[in-house]
């Protein structure tokens, strides 16, 4: 009997490890948010709850296998990975689906697979790889390699065309190269030139992200196009007022007027049935989830590990941001998922692998130290 | 070196969590940003959206009421009713519209002429919510559209109520059409304050008693409180308030009257008007040719508006309340009148005709050549003699004329319920100084008297001026104001408006003059002018031939029908009441070119009459049932002599 009891908790200390249990939790609380919110939205397909679920299964699983990983070896996968991404970008470019007027998409089999989502957890593992690799001797060479390495596939998403993963892809880099210590005058100097860049780059841009650009600053300009969803979610996220419309109960949503209210746009049904309370609980768990994966990366073993665990926590934080910054009409509107409540396995997939790098660095804080 | 190396790498972690630290307090501002925007969102602006999500949840949508019925003087239907789908296009919420149309083209059968009619609404009604490209869809059509509704995103089948004629062409100068309202229909809505009550409604009357009973036919528009989604689809309906039906209105027409004058009068043009003399009410209005007005319910197709609104024949113009003619002959019963009641003539006054009147070295010719040799004022309308006439108005001068003939409703709006009548031209030295801007055309000469006596000159009334003379002077001077319609029903209430008939003025008349007037028109028909149409009818009647000059005649030139081209022949005119004592009808009969009024207008009027008062039916569909076997021989060349 004592045995027994001694042998499952063995059974249990197995499984459990490298899981941190406040990582879980706060992503497995925003998760529950989510699918509440999902079942809302998704009235009229309720089997789209149940499939979030099983997306939510094979999520975990990578999270737990990726967790027992040790950030050593992942570093193996850094090169690889990057390279395989921007094959495939090259691949969709040259052979993709389009969709929506945007070519995105690479048929896989039976499934289609966006490469630049890949590209999103690819970019930083490269990145960080390559400046642990010349730490020793990091010089502003390298910050210029970095740079190279960032631009190529950001360029080749940003002509998909999709502006919005090629920023999100864009921070990635970013954030790696910041961590890694650039210094705070380049990083001055670069914010000029990137301002400088503006003009020719909005020259480049499509019609339609242009519209998306300027409608920000005037929804009521295209009421019934590229405004109409910035005009709908406002509508909903301020209507919900200070307590809500209640689980169920917001009109906006039932009434289908947010568009893409299972994806993009869920946090505006989030935000119309729980008003500013459930934002604020929504606020902070996000901001307790950001601060354990900051404390991580502070107390990562090695720098691999610490620029990408650092990295990939501040994802965590870009995508909540902009997505809500979006809905609540304060940034143009991209095609961001809000973490961990949007509708979307490979986002799912994407996020709970982030999750699991960070248990795997946590986990290993001390095994190269010793 | 070691130490060097460690120191470096405590420095760098330092520098790192430094970052880490930075990061954190950018995440805090960040998300502190958006809490400043939920707040904004939520809190302050909180009651503006919660509105306007109260807004996007409930949609008031009017409920357009059925138009009311018009039904004839016996009930008969002649605008009605039909539901049918028709496939409407929001432009507002297309993005191609051209492209759309040619898609939905391999879905329903969209032709030519849908197109450009779809286009010329468009551009007609330029904040029209929706526009139809297909009417009268049929199910097979309505079925195929359904399964492929996705594919068109702001078109929509709706199910519309038509109107309908069912008499086609019969009364369409009565009746009217309805049509979809326009810019100037909605600036005139705005101005009678009743646009909410036109939400909902996309047809108004634009001609006819469709028009000048629009709002009685309109009915009231109800409300559907209903819960929609951001595609505008109704999904529940919260609350209801029914549309009141628009108010039958019945006509004092007689649709069977009315057809028959219209087949008497066949492909020729011109104008009939018959009254209720003692009530106003008209019985029979004609004015042709006619139109169908059934065309312009879906939105006329341009290529029938352009060869209506082209055609030289003009189908649209209302000739009965529009067209303008010379009275001719047919105003000399009415100068006889001013004559007696003047003192300038008495029954007795009598002349010599030889054929013409000599006036300032200029001579008026009788249009019987050597004249009638002695003629009383009996006789004067009986043969219709234009020399008696010529020298009568010379003797009563323009003014006494146009004080008498002006009390009959000569020259002045009759004030019919129907819009876009004309006022016509009552002659006298007031009207040319108003009417010319030079001196030399101002001054009125008293040659220019001389042929206003014989319904010529200046002279130009509408038919329904006409009638409503004749109708005047045979009910003894009392003028009742036209009218077509006789009641209005509100259906809800059940409640009946009469129409009553409206006295104009009773005019003070001698009994005796008005009795020796009608006399002579009686004898018109039985002995004079007429009498080759109405020598045979089995009831009594009175009434008075005319022939309108259309072109001058030069001193001496003689009017050779055959020299003159088809449009330049003379107008047949001929006015009717019946019975002499206390008449029931008077009648009033213009064939545009149709040369001698007891050739072209007299046989029309006789046959109208006779169904009228006998219930008898042409005996062939033929356009000029001329019945010559009944005509006395002796008065064959009384014919010419109008």
């Amino acid at each position: 009997m004592a045995l027994a009891s001694f042998s499952a908790r063995r059974v249990f200390r197995r499984l459990t490890e490298g899981i941190d249990g406040t990582l879980l939790a706060l992503s497995l609380a925003l998760v529950a948010l989510g699918l509440a919110t999902l079942f809302s939205a998704s009235y009229e397909q309720p089997a789209r709850v149940t499939s979030q679920i099983a997306n939510l299964v094979v999520a975990l699983a990578a999270m737990w296998v990726v967790a027992r990983i040790a950030p050593q070896t992942l570093m193996r996968f850094a090169v690889p990975a990057y390279l395989l991404g921007i094959a495939l970008l090259i691949a969709v470019a040259l052979a993709g689906d389009v969709v929506n007027g945007a070519r995105r998409w690479l048929h896989v089999g039976v499934t289609r697979f966006q490469p630049s989502e890949m590209m999103k957890l690819a970019l930083p593992l490269m990145l960080a790889w390559y400046f642990h690799k010349n730490e020793a001797t990091l010089r502003m060479r390298d910050f210029a390699v970095a740079a190279l390495l960032l631009v190529v596939p950001v360029l080749l998403t940003a002509r998909q065309p999709d502006l919005g993963t090629a920023v999100l892809v864009a921070a990635a880099g970013f954030y790696v190269i910041f961590f890694a210590g650039i210094g705070w005058r380049v990083l001055a100097a670069l914010s000029v030139l990137g301002l400088a860049s503006l003009f020719p780059l909005w020259g480049m841009l499509h019609d339609y992200q242009r519209r998306r650009i300027l409608t920000l600053f005037d929804p009521t300009q295209d009421p019934l196009g590229a405004g109409y969803h910035t005009i709908q979610s406002t509508i909903a996220v301020g209507s919900g007022g200070i307590t809500g419309k209640g689980w169920l109960h917001g009109t906006q949503t039932h009434l289908e007027f947010i568009p893409e209210r299972h994806t993009d746009f869920i946090f505006a049904v989030f935000s119309e049935e729980f008003g500013l309370i459930g934002n604020l609980i929504l606020l902070s768990l996000y901001a307790l989830l950001i601060a354990r994966g900051l404390m991580i990366a502070a107390n990562a073993a090695t720098y691999f590990a610490r620029l990408l665990a650092a990295t990939i926590t501040l994802m965590f934080f870009t995508y909540a941001f902009v997505n809500m910054g979006m809905v609540a009409g304060i940034l143009p509107v991209v095609g961001v998922p809000l973490p961990f409540i949007s509708y979307g396995g490979t986002a799912l997939l994407t996020l709970f692998i982030g999750i699991g790098i960070l248990m795997s660095v946590h986990s290993h804080r001390r095994l190269v130290q010793t | 070196m070691r130490l060097g190396e460690l120191k470096n790498h405590e420095r760098e972690l330092y520098f790192f969590q430094l970052r880490i630290g930075f990061a954190g307090f950018a995440v805090l501002a960040a998300f502190a940003l958006l809490f400043v925007r939920f707040f904004q969102l939520q809190v302050v602006q909180h009651d503006a959206y919660a509105s306007k999500a109260e807004d996007n949840r409930i949609s008031i949508v009017p409920i357009a009421p059925n138009r009311g019925l018009m039904l004839d003087r016996n009930g008969v239907i002649l605008a009605r009713n039909f539901s049918a789908y028709t496939l409407e296009i929001f432009p507002a919420k297309v993005r191609d519209l051209e492209r759309t149309i040619l898609e939905l083209g391999e879905v329903v059968d969209v032709q030519a002429k849908d197109r450009s009619r779809f286009r010329k609404l468009y551009a007609e009604i330029r904040n029209a919510e929706s526009l139809p490209i297909r009417t009268r869809l049929t199910d097979e059509e309505v079925a195929r559209f359904a399964a492929n509704r996705y594919r068109f995103p702001g078109v929509e089948i709706k199910a519309r109520l038509f109107r309908q004629y069912p008499h086609g062409e019969l009364a369409a100068h009565v009746i009217g059409y309805i049509g979809r309202i326009d810019q100037k229909d909605q600036e005139k809505l705005a101005e009678l304050e009743v646009e909410a009550n036109y939400r909902g409604t996309d047809y108004i009357g634009k001609s006819g008693l469709e028009a000048s009973y629009q709002q009685e036919l309109h009915g009231t528009t109800g409300f559907e409180q209903v819960e929609i989604d951001a595609a505008g689809r109704g999904i529940r309906t919260l609350a209801r308030t029914p549309a009141q039906a628009g108010n039958n209105v019945t006509l004092t027409l007689d649709i069977k009257l009315q057809e028959v004058a219209e087949t008497a009068f066949g492909e020729r043009r011109g104008a009939l008007v018959a009254i209720e003399p003692s009530s106003g009410g008209v019985l029979a209005f004609v004015s042709k040719p006619g139109y169908d007005p059934n065309l312009f319910v879906d939105g006329i197709d341009p290529a029938s508006w352009a060869g209506l609104n082209s055609s030289p024949d003009r189908p649209l113009t209302n000739r009965a309340i529009a067209g303008i003619y010379p009275p001719g002959s047919t105003f000399k019963p009415y100068m006889a009148m001013a004559a007696l009641e003047l003192g300038k003539r008495t029954q007795k006054s009598a002349i010599n005709d030889p054929g013409y009147f000599e006036f300032g070295g200029r001579r008026f010719r009788d249009s019987k050549p050597g004249g009638h040799g002695y003629v009383d004022l009996y006789k004067s309308i009986v043969v219709s003699s234009d020399t008696y006439y010529y020298q009568l108005a010379n003797d009563l001068g323009i003014d006494a004329i146009a004080g008498f003939m002006g009390k009959f409703g000569f020259g002045s709006r009759s004030g019919i319920d129907l819009e876009g009548e004309a006022t016509g031209v009552l002659p006298s030295q007031e009207w040319k100084q108003k009417r010319f801007r030079r001196p030399e055309q101002q001054k009125w000469y008293a040659g220019e008297t001389i042929s206003i006596g014989i319904g010529q000159g200046y002279n130009a009334y509408t038919p329904i001026q006409l009638a409503v003379a004749l109708a005047t002077l045979a009910a003894n001077g009392d003028m009742y104001r036209p009218r077509l319609v006789s009641y209005i029903d509100n259906l809800r209430s059940g409640e009946r408006r009469n129409i009553e008939p409206a006295l104009v003025s009773r005019l003070a008349l001698k009994a005796e003059n008005v009795e020796f007037v009608k006399r002579a028109m009686a004898g018109v028909n039985k002995e004079g002018t007429g009498a080759r149409s109405f020598g045979s009818a089995q009831y009594s009647n009175g009434g008075k031939t005319g022939t309108a000059q259309v072109v001058g005649m030069k001193q001496g030139e003689k009017y050779d029908e055959r020299k003159v081209s088809e449009r330049h022949r003379d107008h047949s005119l001929f006015i009717v009441f019946a019975p002499l004592e206390s008449p029931k009808i008077a009648l009033v009969v213009i064939v545009e070119n149709g040369g001698f009024g007891a050739r072209a207008a007299a046989p029309i009027a006789r046959t109208v009459l006779d169904y009228y008062f006998l219930g008898k039916l042409p005996e062939t569909e033929s356009a000029a049932p001329v019945k010559r076997g009944s005509t006395p021989a002796e008065q064959v060349e009384e014919e010419e002599s109008d």
